[in-house]
């Protein structure tokens, strides 16, 4: 599909836990041509050497007239993004990287998914989740959080009709612990909770590295999205690498969505 | 409006170029960029055999400007003329193959191979990416010895007929000596600046944020000093000048080329904006307009000092 950049009109921009925002830019084309798993690359203000990069953000919800982006604020791009109003213009350069392959899900009859979203690691899995659900597949849907206040989506996911599964890690909300503990206890608890199972997962990469040794285990395809630092999103810079069985390959183009055997975890 | 700029033997169509290393082999720009508009390519380094680049991260943003420590991660000279050439020579632009290696039979033999194979317009020699260590000399990096920068360059001369620029690293406590090695050398123009060495540290987990932990500074946050050292090469030597470093603009442009450049390259910018050359070249063209200049090659060095 034809990367573009759209200057596009902000829909609307609201906080919806500690530090977590939904912007929703009003975008036809990146409503047609994104799917579950790409990446927009976001300029937070025009004419500006001050943040210089644009800032990588997953799809979150692909709608009739736009997009939504899931993001937290963690320095002052995300800053300055969580300050924009409603008809403020976003420079949205998009859509990047190659997003989920769902054809062996889709194929298989009474296959059913496993998602697992590690903290604003839920951005890309939403929209993946929403276009599951449409095809009828069941899904257990396992969220990991700091802390009860930082979970998000938990309601939205659970209009889709998933099974939610939630840990933080004190314990305010659902088990105790992390994510991959949870995961894992579910794993483990019966034969037909692995079988015909496809696993899609989002977050940090110590969560992501476990959730690939899981799955190894169990026997369970896997895809991870992963993060990188990264400049241009299109493929020229070649700063996003990341480590795989078969040398160094690059989150923008390459991914990122990875077989989950298929990244060197020891040099993750 | 003339905006033709020569090089050695060569007429580009304007002074504005793109620089290594931000522009991919051009394919990664076909969605932004009308490439005949464009002034010449310079292509992302190639050394004589596949190199897999520095462990991640290779990337950081610091204030207006981002470190980087990619490593040169190239598949080698052979892909590229297989892989990489055809696309190119298609393009109604002029391309530079920028090359580099650790040593002068690294690089003689890497020139060789893609004179033989793919002739290109241009060669740019790159002595001075910031994430390597060559061989060739006593420092760190060729371009920071003025004798060996000298060396191996008279040897390249020897065997290239097409024009040869040398890229030089800012890294040095005096860079006009290096420029006149170049000079010296036969070749057709000298390009600076390179990245600037520098580091960013993460103090929460007491880290550095790069993999190797030593990068090389690009962006705005670089022009002040860039300007300064192509000014000092212009002063220093009688061929042209190509100044790199910053540039975001047209008014950008100008104040390289008043400084004594005699064509540019945008790098960062690319990878902030895909598509900003024609925003550039657009507004280079109407600085010029508004200042009645009806030859672009008559900004070069009019600094009014």
């Amino acid at each position: 599909m034809k990367k573009k950049i759209i200057n596009a009109n902000v829909i609307s921009n609201k906080k919806i836990a500690e530090d977590h925002y939904i912007i929703n830019a009003e975008t036809n084309y990146l409503a047609q041509n994104s799917f579950p798993g790409q990446f927009v690359l976001v300029k937070v203000q025009e004419d500006t050497s001050d943040p210089l990069l644009r800032i990588p953000l997953g799809v979150h919800v692909i709608h009739k007239k736009g997009i939504r982006l899931l993001y937290k604020v963690v320095g002052r791009a995300t800053d300055i993004l969580s300050s924009k109003k409603k008809n403020d213009k976003i420079d949205i350069l998009g859509p990047l990287g190659n997003g989920f392959d769902l054809t062996q899900l889709l194929e298989e009859k009474n296959s059913k998914a496993i998602i697992c979203a590690g903290g604003h690691g839920v951005a890309p899995l939403y929209a993946l989740a929403e276009r599951i659900a449409q095809k009828k597949k069941r899904i257990d849907f396992f969220i990991g959080a700091r802390t009860k206040k930082h979970i998000v989506c938990a309601k939205e996911l659970r209009k889709l009709g998933v099974k939610i599964h939630i840990a933080t890690e004190d314990g305010t909300r659902g088990k105790k612990g992390y994510v991959t503990s949870l995961l894992k206890e579910f794993l483990g608890q019966k034969r037909q909770n692995c079988q015909k199972r496809i696993m899609y997962a989002c977050g940090p990469k110590p969560m992501l590295s476990v959730i690939a040794k899981e799955a190894e285990k169990f026997q369970i395809p896997a895809q991870v999205s992963v993060d990188e630092y990264m400049a241009c999103g299109i493929g020229a810079c070649l700063g996003c690498a990341i480590k795989t069985k078969t040398g160094y390959k690059l989150v923008c183009k390459d991914g990122p969505v990875f077989d989950a055997q298929e990244i060197d975890w020891r040099k993750v | 409006m003339d905006l033709k700029v020569r090089i050695g033997k060569l007429e580009f169509k304007n002074p504005i170029w793109v620089a290594s290393g931000t522009f991919g082999y051009a394919q990664e720009f076909q969605d932004f960029v009308d490439f005949g508009k464009v002034g010449a390519i310079a292509t992302k380094t190639l050394t004589l055999t596949k190199r897999e680049g520095n462990p991640p991260p290779r990337i950081v943003e610091t204030p207006s400007g981002m470190l980087n420590s990619i490593g040169l991660e190239n598949q080698g000279i052979e892909h590229f003329t297989k892989e990489y050439h055809p696309f190119l020579k298609k393009l109604k632009t002029k391309i530079i193959v920028s090359i580099a290696g650790e040593k002068k039979d690294e690089i003689l033999k890497c020139a060789r191979i893609l004179i033989e194979k793919a002739l290109p317009d241009a060669i740019e020699v790159n002595l001075s990416c910031p994430n390597v260590t060559h061989k060739a000399t006593r420092h760190q990096l060729i371009a920071q010895d003025a004798h060996s920068t000298g060396k191996i360059l008279t040897a390249l001369r020897k065997k290239v007929k097409c024009v040869l620029i040398a890229k030089l690293t800012p890294n040095v406590t005096d860079i006009m000596p290096i420029a006149k090695a170049v000079e010296g050398s036969g070749c057709d123009a000298v390009s600076l600046v390179n990245t600037y060495f520098g580091m960013a540290v993460d103090a929460e987990a007491m880290k550095p944020l790069l993999g190797k932990v030593i990068g090389g500074l690009s962006g705005p946050a670089i022009k002040p000093m860039a300007l300064k050292a192509v000014r000092d090469a212009y002063k220093s030597v009688k061929i042209p000048v190509i100044g790199i470093g910053g540039i975001m603009t047209g008014i950008d442009v100008a104040e390289f080329m008043l400084s004594g450049a005699s064509a540019v390259q945008l790098g960062t910018v690319n990878l902030v904006d895909p598509p900003a050359y024609e925003r550039i070249l657009g507004e280079f063209t109407e600085y010029l307009m508004r200042h009645k200049i009806r030859k672009a090659t008559e900004l070069t060095g009019k600094l009014k000092e």
